[in-house]
C-alpha cells in the first residue's frame, strides 16, 4: 500500500547506550564444565547468570548455573522450577546476586534464543545474554554479550534485535592463581613461595634485558627511535627512590636483620615445642 | 569350561577391597576459583563449603563444589542447613554433576585453623564417606601472589584414638603418636578439562607481567608479619598455660602418692598393734578416703593442637621471610646498577 508519510524505521535506544557487560573467568569455568558434561542429546547449554549492576550501568557477571532445558524444531521448554529453586539456593549464600541475564553456548542467536530471552525479559527488565562458542568455528573461541533491542515503526513495534555489547573479560583472579595451573590439563603440583618468586624475577629479568636491547637498538641506528618510548624508559628509571648509597645501604641491612630475627626466633620456637614435645609425652609416672 | 583363572562372582563378591592409601587429590581449576571466589567475597568472616567428586583408587578427584549459606544462631538452622544441601546435590544432579561428597573445604585466616571442631567435623564425615578431605584456603596469603591451598587428613591412628577420647600419656607413647602425626597433607594436583584449557590459552593476556607477579614484588610484608607474630605469641601463651596445666597435675600426683604411703604406713602400724592385741586387722585400702581418689590426667589434645598451630606460623614466617630476602637483594642490586 503506497503511504503517503515516510515511516521511519526507529531503534528505541535502550536506556543506557554505555551498556557494557564484565565477566569474570569463574562464569567461563562454569559454563565450559556445564557443556562437557550436559546430556548427549543436547546440542547447546542453557543457563542463567547471576551478578549484578554496578552504579554506572556496568553488568558485573559474577556466576552462572546451568538450567535443563529441551530443544527441538517444534518445541522449546526450559525447566523453570529448577531454575527458581538454583536461584534460591544460590541467593542463601549471596544475597547480593541477582539475575542479570542468561547464557548459551554457540555461534550467533538462534530463534529459539529470542524465546528464551523473552522469558528471562520477564525476571529482569533488560537481560544480558551472553554467548560462548565452544566450537571454536572462526578459529577462536567467541564471546558475546548482546542486549535486546526493541525496533518500531512509527509507533509499531516490529520485532526486537540483538544487539552486540562490549564485553570486558576480567581475568585479574586467574591471574592471581596463575595461568599456568589454569591453562595445563594437568598440573603435578602448586608452586610453592619460592617458586613462584623463581617464576617472577624470570619475568623481570627478561623485561629489563629487553628494554636494554631496545636501548642498544636505538643508539647503534638499528630501530627507529620512538620518542614516547623513551620517555617512557626515562620515568620508570627515574622512579627508583634517590637515596644516598649511605641511606640506602642502611634501609636494606634493617630490613635484612629484621628479617633474619624472624628467622631466628622461629627457630627458637621449633626448638622449644620439641621440648615441651618431650615433656608431654615422655614423662613417666613412677 | 571355567578355568581356574576366572573367579566365580561369588568369589570376588566375597574378597574385600583394600582400600589403597590417599596419594594424592586431584582438584579442577573451576573448584579453585569457585573456592576462591567464596572466601574472597565473604573475608574475613570464615566461610565453608561442600567438596564433590569421586574416589578414584589411590587419587580423589574433585570436581565441583558448592559453598554452604552463612550459619546464623537459628534454631531452624539444622534442618534448613540439610534443606539446602539436599536441594544443591539433587539440583547438580540434574545437570551430571558428580553427585559424591568427598569432603569440604574453609577458609582460615592466617593459617590457624587446627581447632577441634575441625577434627569432630572430620570424624563426622569419616563416618558416612570412606575417604574425605578438607581444603584450606589463605585469602590472606593470596595478596603475596601464593596460592595458598592446602588439602589436609586426619591420620588413622589419630581417628582411633579420638574415638576412644583417651589423650593421656601412656596411650599416646603406646601409638607413638605425636603432634605431628595429627594431620596429613595430602599434595594437590590440578586438571583442566581441554575445552577451559584452549579458552584460557586464548584468553591469556599478552603482557608479560600479570597481576600475582605484582603481588609477589610488593616489598611491604610487615603487617602480615606484625599478624602472624601477634597469633604466635598468643598461641605461645596458650602453650605455656597447657604446660602449667600438665606440671600442677604431676606435683599433685606426687604429692597424692606422698600421702598415701603415709597413710598405708600408718594403717600397717595399726594393723600390727590390733594383731598383738589379737583384734581384727583393718584393711589396707580405704576408698572412702579422699587421697585415694584418682586424679583426672589432663587430655594433651590441646596442647597437640596448639603446636600445631605454632608450627604452621613458624612455617608462615619462614615462607615471608625468605621471599623478602630475594626482594631485598633485588633491589639493592637493582639500585647498584642504577648508580
Amino acid at each position: 500500500m503506497a503511504a503517503s508519510e515516510h515511516t521511519v524505521l526507529q531503534f528505541t535506544a535502550p536506556s543506557s547506550t554505555s551498556l557494557s557487560a564484565k565477566v569474570h573467568p569463574l562464569v567461563l569455568f562454569n559454563i565450559c564444565d556445564c557443556f562437557v558434561r550436559r546430556p548427549d542429546q543436547a546440542e547447546r547449554v542453557i543457563g542463567t547468570l547471576l551478578g549484578s549492576v554496578l552504579p554506572d550501568g556496568t553488568v558485573d557477571i559474577r556466576n552462572c548455573y546451568a538450567v535443563p532445558h529441551n530443544e527441538s524444531p517444534d518445541l522449546v521448554a526450559l525447566d523453570i522450577d529448577y531454575h527458581h529453586n538454583m536461584l534460591v539456593s544460590h541467593q542463601k549464600v549471596n544475597p547480593k546476586e541477582v539475575i542479570v541475564g542468561w547464557f548459551s553456548t554457540g555461534l550467533g542467536v538462534t530463534g529459539a534464543s529470542a524465546l528464551f530471552h523473552d522469558f528471562y525479559s520477564r525476571e529482569v527488565p533488560n537481560p544480558v545474554h551472553l554467548t560462548v562458542d565452544m566450537g571454536f568455528t572462526n578459529g577462536v573461541g567467541t564471546i558475546k554479550a548482546y542486549v535486546s533491542v526493541n525496533l518500531s515503526i512509527g509507533d509499531r513495534p516490529l520485532v526486537a534485535q540483538f544487539q552486540e555489547i562490549p564485553l570486558d573479560l576480567r581475568m585479574v583472579e586467574a591471574e592471581q592463581v596463575g595461568f599456568d595451573i589454569l591453562k595445563t590439563t594437568s598440573n603435578d603440583k602448586l608452586p610453592s613461595d619460592l617458586e613462584g618468586m623463581e617464576v617472577t624475577m624470570e619475568r623481570l629479568l627478561a623485561l629489563i634485558d629487553d628494554v636494554y636491547k631496545y636501548v642498544d637498538d636505538v643508539v647503534e641506528g638499528h630501530v627507529a627511535p620512538d620518542n614516547n618510548i623513551g620517555r617512557f624508559i626515562a620515568d620508570t628509571v627515574a622512579s627508583l627512590p634517590k637515596l644516598s648509597p649511605l641511606a640506602l645501604d642502611k634501609l636494606l641491612n634493617d630490613n635484612l636483620q629484621d628479617q633474619l630475627l624472624l628467622l631466628y626466633l622461629s627457630s627458637i620456637i621449633r626448638t622449644q615445642l620439641s621440648l615441651a614435645e618431650k615433656l608431654n609425652t615422655a614423662a613417666q609416672i613412677l | 569350561m571355567a578355568n581356574a583363572m576366572a573367579r566365580s562372582f561369588l568369589q570376588v563378591a566375597s574378597t574385600e577391597e583394600v582400600a589403597s592409601p590417599l596419594r594424592v587429590v586431584q582438584i579442577e581449576g573451576l573448584v579453585i576459583l569457585k573456592i576462591i571466589k567464596h572466601c574472597k567475597d565473604f573475608a574475613p568472616a570464615l566461610v565453608t563449603g561442600q567438596l564433590l567428586g569421586l574416589d578414584v583408587g589411590s587419587v580423589l578427584e574433585v570436581t565441583n563444589c558448592f559453598p554452604f549459606p552463612i550459619r546464623e544462631e537459628d534454631e531452624e538452622v539444622e534442618a534448613d542447613g540439610a534443606n539446602y544441601q539436599l536441594e544443591m546435590m539433587r539440583c547438580l544432579r540434574e545437570v551430571n554433576v558428580d553427585n559424591n561428597t568427598v569432603g569440604w573445604y574453609q577458609s582460615t585466616i592466617l593459617g590457624s585453623f587446627q581447632t577441634v571442631e575441625l577434627i569432630e567435623t572430620f570424624m563426622n564425615y569419616q563416618e558416612n564417606i570412606r575417604r574425605c578431605v578438607c581444603i584450606i584456603y589463605d585469602p590472606s596469603r593470596s595478596h603475596q601472589g601464593v596460592l595458598a591451598l592446602k588439602a589436609l587428613k586426619l591420620s588413622d591412628s589419630f581417628m582411633e584414638l579420638f574415638r576412644t577420647q583417651n589423650f593421656t600419656g601412656e596411650k599416646l607413647r603406646e601409638k607413638n603418636l605425636s603432634w605431628v602425626d595429627i594431620f596429613e597433607e595430602i599434595p594437590i594436583k590440578v586438571s583442566n578439562s581441554a575445552l577451559i584449557s584452549a579458552f584460557m590459552t586464548e584468553l591469556e593476556s599478552d603482557m608479560p607481567v600479570i597481576q600475582c607477579d605484582y603481588d609477589r614484588l610488593q616489598l611491604s610484608t610487615n603487617p602480615y608479619m606484625e599478624r602472624n607474630l601477634e597469633f604466635l605469641s598468643e598461641c605461645m601463651d596458650e602453650l605455656a598455660a597447657e604446660q602449667q596445666k600438665l606440671q600442677f597435675y604431676y606435683r599433685s600426683l606426687s604429692r597424692q602418692q606422698g600421702q598415701q604411703q603415709a597413710w598405708l604406713q600408718k594403717r600397717r602400724q595399726e594393723n600390727m598393734a590390733r594383731k598383738a592385741a589379737g583384734e581384727e586387722p583393718l584393711p589396707e585400702e580405704d576408698p572412702s578416703n579422699p587421697i585415694f581418689k584418682p586424679i583426672q590426667e589432663p587430655s594433651r589434645l590441646e596442647s597437640f593442637l596448639v603446636t600445631n598451630q605454632i608450627a604452621n606460623y613458624c612455617n608462615q614466617i619462614n615462607g615471608v621471610a625468605g621471599q623478602s630476602f630475594s626482594r631485598l637483594y633485588l633491589l639493592k642490586a637493582l639500585h647498584a646498577h642504577d648508580k
